[in-house]
């Protein structure tokens, strides 16, 4: 069984850590993911760079213009991950944009995934049509989920099409947003998480965007099946002493 | 993509959007899930919006009275007499505003208002279209948010005092190479940001179906009205060359646009070579780029093998751009139009014959569509349309520097 279907199984308030590949060092990637495995986290979201993030704010693009300024591409992360599974034994999804992906080949990018062990990925400008008509099968063959957004703009039509497409868990984006705001739980919000859950998903869920601490992410968790936390921890990423700076970040955590 | 398209292989071959927004293989609309509300709900309606003709009477009056349309057909003679062959400039530059771009603006504005938003965003490089999107504005009292990289808010000084004069506020982009494309990145983010309320006026035919569409539809009155005046001067509609400079892309495909099921009429589309196409300092999309995905369209991108974008280079502003929108993509994959490019040189000297031969100072943006004209050998009597897209106002600095003026 893929090891994200497995998780939701057995756990609930699922904690999910986004970081960019190859920062704050080239070499960081696996390092960071030994370590946040060891510290608690239960599912991690690796971002391969792109040099036009629309989806992200400020923090999460100086990483990547970081990463890609250390040389980090496709082929280098592939290359990093190839032995991810000797160490690391939670699932991992790989988190970028779509240019990157074609280039690469989506038929070579799957055939990677599935080689070096990773279970998944969200490619949040790869529209629905294209990944249902075109991609699904490759994704399918690998046996890797396709993980999709959803917003409280998105009408319940599309959400119920989306759960249909989705396997794995449906990414809920806290506020239309970038990425890197903090989470207000108002009761707009509230409504909206409330009318989630309320409709029943095939697929359980995660809350994201705007998760920042052990407080918001306790409170994203009373709505959803856990929550993924990414500027955050980017942020508190430290390049002199990589794996110190993660346990520190995830102290809060484990207590 | 083909299999998105197979319906279109047997049939002649088409050179407009259909129904799921792809020309050929090329478009879409490659977009977060955050933008998917605004951008369906301008898909489901740009179209009964534009046919409505209450909406095609007030654009209709507005490029009339306030942007001077229509804009004349002169014949250059001098130019004619030089080249040996009719060569007629469809004179975008006396638009109000100095340029083509205030064609969307308007068409935009008048959609906008319909749509119910009181907020307006817009990407800008060189400024002529952050100028338009604030005269639009003004014009209709709607809040205008400009975006524009920080190197250009340097290099395009008296197009920023423009805009806030006319009430826009001007945001720098600090991200990435702080240009054209890192304003757009901006101008998408906002709109992510702000779901409800906002429209934004992307300024040439590229983002997400159905922008390019949009935006060719709005400008399709250069080329309306260019057969219109062909015939009342030459009493034929059909030139041999349309010639016009593509950055994205947005006079050209007006330019174009009633010419392309023509095929006896050639399009020719020129790009900027920069400091030559092998130089590394080059915007020659079509020669440079490879197919993938930019600001949410499948489209010809000039990128690394790993699918980065990668920074191009003119001298002017306005073609500095590492895309195509997907229709020029499909015209040039097709081979309907040829694309062929024009370097800084060739393009300034072209801006200083115009100038001294005609009296017409024209954009350096434009001056590379006329500088293909020395490389073209016409037998005589030809009829030759060039999109003259822009005034060379806001280029003086560059031709005073160039020149030693």
């Amino acid at each position: 069984m893929n090891r994200i279907k497995k998780l939701f199984q057995e756990k609930k308030d699922i904690l999910s850590i986004y970081y960019t590949a190859g920062y704050p060092n080239l070499g960081d990637t696996v390092a960071i993911a030994e370590e946040l495995e060891r510290s608690g986290a239960d599912l991690l979201e690796i971002g391969f760079p792109y040099s036009d993030p629309v989806a992200d704010g400020p923090v999460i693009q100086a990483s990547s213009k970081q990463a890609l300024d250390n040389g980090m591409d496709l082929k280098t992360l592939f290359a990093q991950l190839k032995d991810l599974r000797k160490t690391v034994s939670i699932p991992v999804l790989l988190m970028g944009y779509v240019n990157p992906m074609l280039q690469f080949g989506v038929e070579n990018f799957c055939k990677a995934c599935a080689e070096v062990g990773v279970d998944g990925c969200i490619v949040p400008d790869l529209p629905m049509v294209e990944y249902e008509e075109l991609y699904s099968p490759v994704f399918a063959k690998y046996d890797l989920s396709n993980i999709f957004l959803v917003t409280p703009q998105t009408s319940e039509e599309r959400i119920r099409k989306i759960d249909g497409l989705s396997n794995g868990f449906v990414y809920l984006i806290s506020s239309s947003a970038t990425t890197g705001k903090n989470l207000q739980v108002s009761d707009t919000t509230e409504a909206y998480f409330a009318r989630i859950a309320s409709m029943k998903l095939n697929n359980p869920t995660m809350i994201g965007f705007g998760i920042s601490s052990k407080e918001t992410f306790d409170k994203a968790c009373k709505y959803a099946n856990g929550a993924i936390i990414g500027t955050a921890f980017v942020k508190s990423l430290s390049a002199d002493d990589v794996q110190a700076s993660v346990k520190q970040f995830m102290k809060e955590f484990t207590l | 993509m083909s299999l998105l398209n197979k319906g279109l292989k047997n049939k002649t071959m088409n050179y407009f959007v259909n129904e799921k927004g792809y020309y050929g293989d090329f478009g879409g609309a490659y977009i977060p899930e955050m933008l998917y509300p605004n951008v369906e709900e301008l898909r489901q309606n740009y179209l009964k919006i534009i046919d409505d003709e209450d909406f095609q009477k007030e654009f209709h009056q507005l490029l009339k009275d306030y942007v001077g349309r229509p804009s004349p057909l002169y014949l250059a003679r001098r130019l004619s007499q030089k080249y040996n062959a009719n060569i007629f400039l469809k004179r975008e530059d006396l638009n109000h505003t100095g340029a083509h771009k205030i064609n969307n603006a308007v068409g935009q504005i008048l959609l906008a208002e319909r749509l119910g938003k009181k907020r307006i965003i817009a990407e800008t490089g060189a400024g002529q279209h952050g100028v338009a999107t604030a005269t639009v504005c003004a014009l209709r009292g709607l809040e205008c948010v400009v975006y524009m990289g920080e190197v250009d808010i340097q290099r395009q000084a008296p197009n920023v005092a423009r805009m806030k004069m006319l009430g826009a506020k001007v945001v720098p982009a600090t991200s990435g190479s702080k240009t054209l494309k890192d304003a757009t990145n901006e101008a998408m983010r906002d709109w992510i940001n702000n779901p409800v309320d906002t429209h934004y006026i992307i300024g040439s035919v590229v983002g997400p179906h159905p922008y390019p569409d949009m935006i060719a539809t709005f400008q399709s009155i250069i080329s309306e009205e260019t057969k219109k005046q062909l015939i009342e001067q030459t009493g034929n509609d059909q030139p041999d060359y349309v010639l016009a400079c593509v950055g994205g892309g947005s006079n050209a495909m007006g330019m174009f646009y009633h010419f392309i099921d023509d095929e006896k009429v050639k399009l020719i589309a020129v790009e900027a070579g920069g400091k030559g196409v092998d130089s590394g300092f080059s915007a020659a999309t079509t020669v440079l780029g490879k197919e993938g995905v930019l600001h949410g369209s499948r489209s010809i991108l000039m990128q690394t093998e790993d699918g980065q974008v990668v920074e191009p280079h003119s001298i002017s502003a306005g073609l500095d751009y590492p895309g195509v929108g997907p229709q020029h993509a499909h015209l040039f994959k097709t081979g309907r139009g040829q694309y062929v490019s024009i370097t800084d040189d060739e393009s300034l000297q072209a801006g200083l014959l115009l100038t001294q031969m005609e009296g017409i100072i024209p954009a350096i943006e434009s001056a590379h569509a006329l500088a293909y004209l020395e490389k073209m050998n016409f037998k005589g009597g030809e009829n030759v349309v060039v999109c003259l897209s822009g005034r060379g106002d806001k280029d003086m600095d560059t031709y005073m520097k160039y020149f030693g003026l």
